[in-house]
């Protein structure tokens, strides 16, 4: 059905990705509104995920919705058979909106065309995680001042990790250049790479990972190199230090540069790092909520002049 | 005049499916419905063929299918010739060629797509000589797909 679902942040243009990075900086200024008094948020996580569930659903509350939903799939009647058809028919009749993590790829992009309302993909298997981008986007943005013209260098699992895909998309509207450091079980796919060439967007390969490599970097971008991601275990013992990032790495590092990362961490960026200026991985997930909640808005037609002009703000 | 033998019967009135590698046959068969048919049938198989060496051919008396009944069989075949035929003329003849979405006839390769685990119609949108799922974005050859 013809709603204003999201489902990939491909989907959207630049000037898309600035308004909601302008509504997001407005819910940062005042994150507690009653704009969706009156309204019903649920999330449906047929595939656990804490972080992302808590999130979205912290930025309904904070919107004055109320909140329905499971975070645990086995008490759904999909454990009785029932089809993701007849689960979003049904909340649909429940529900303004529709929060949905699934373990299927394309079962977002599915329940958008079926459901009388919009869906928000929290996240589809392997495939589109748009919120996670969002939240990206509002962190590059706020470090740097700008989207534009920026030194992104991405570390770690490139082959299977879906967040440094999106972040491709979204970012090809803003002239960056990507820098892909990983080893080679995990380098960033041909497809991908392809898709950089095809929207002129510049990248480099690296396969170190030290001081002089990432000293040009404005964004650093971590993400997990996972163990059972390697055919060969042996490989796996044989990079999986080379791509951990440690305190002494950041000591030519400029200075407006930050380090973000998805999360979960494992042990790819050192504890020590936290208290370094550069770290920015836990405001970086704060900012989650801010862009969710210009999300969910977005999706129920309440635009930004809304969200600005809002008199009924929480202090 | 030289007696030329015909391979397989004239119709009257319906459609001919030409130059069917032998092996595709009964792909194309199944395609059609052709089990669903009660109008003479005429199924000719290992014909000798100039171009092809050996080629099937499929005469479908008193029916015509449309352009999206048709398409289809581009999946498993490239290089099929229409027919059309009215009172024993071709009145149309033409190659059969892809169209830019197939839907509901081809399976997507990836077993954690929605459409391998959800009673729905797939999807695929055609690039040359690849198909992309329109669901979960997998990527399969023409030659590789696997019909449903």
């Amino acid at each position: 059905m013809e709603t204003n679902s999201l489902v990939a942040i491909a989907n959207h243009s630049r000037q898309k990705l600035e308004y909601l990075i302008r509504m997001a900086e407005e819910f940062e200024k005042h994150p507690n509104r009653n704009l969706l008094r009156g309204k019903v948020v649920a999330t449906l996580f047929f595939e656990p995920s804490t972080r992302t569930r808590l999130s979205f659903e912290t930025a309904a509350c904070r919107l004055g919705a109320r909140v329905i939903g499971f975070a645990d799939p086995k008490v759904t009647s999909g454990t009785k058979g029932e089809t993701l058809k007849d689960t979003i028919m049904m909340v649909s009749n429940y529900a303004d909106i529709i929060v949905m993590r699934h373990y299927l790829e394309g079962a977002a992009l599915y329940a958008s065309e079926i459901s009388p309302v919009p869906i928000l993909n929290a996240g589809d298997g392997a495939n589109q995680h748009p919120s996670q981008t969002m939240l990206d986007l509002y962190s590059i943005y706020k470090t740097q001042g700008t989207l534009d013209d920026l030194q992104i260098y991405l570390v770690g699992d490139l082959k299977y990790g879906r967040t440094v895909h999106s972040l491709l998309t979204a970012m090809r509207h803003f002239n960056p250049t990507f820098h892909f450091i990983s080893p080679q079980e995990l380098r960033m796919p041909e497809p991908w790479k392809q898709y950089c060439r095809d929207n002129h967007v510049r990248f480099i390969e690296h396969e170190d990972f030290d001081a002089d490599t990432i000293a040009g970097a404005d964004i650093l971008y971590m993400t997990r190199v996972q163990k059972e991601r390697f055919a060969d275990i042996a490989e796996y013992e044989h990079v999986k230090d080379r791509y951990l990032l440690k305190l002494d790495m950041l000591s030519r590092a400029k200075e407006n540069m930050k380090i973000l990362h998805p999360l979960p961490r494992v042990n790819e960026i050192e504890y020590a790092i936290d208290d370094n200026p550069h770290a920015y991985y836990f405001q970086q997930a704060r900012n989650g909520l801010f862009a969710r909640e210009a999300l969910i808005c977005d999706a129920l037609n309440i635009t930004l002049e809304d969200v600005v002009n809002d008199k009924n703000i929480i202090l | 005049m030289k007696k030329v033998e015909l391979q397989v019967a004239a119709i009257q009135n319906g459609t001919v499916i030409d130059h069917i590698p032998s092996d595709k046959i009964f792909q194309i068969i199944n395609l059609l419905n052709l089990h669903d048919v009660h109008s003479p049938v005429t199924i000719g198989l290992n014909l000798k063929s100039e171009a092809m060496g050996t080629k099937g051919i499929v005469k479908i008396a008193d029916k015509y299918f449309t352009d999206a009944e048709l398409q289809q069989l581009a999946v498993v075949c490239q290089h099929l010739t229409l027919c059309v035929i009215r009172d024993y003329e071709i009145v149309e003849k033409k190659g059969i060629e892809l169209p830019r979405e197939l839907v509901g006839i081809v399976r997507c390769s990836n077993p954690k797509c929605i459409t391998n685990n959800e009673p729905m119609r797939t999807r695929f949108r055609v690039l040359g000589p690849q198909l992309k799922c329109h669901y979960c974005n997998n990527e399969v050859a023409l030659d590789e797909v696997k019909l449903l």
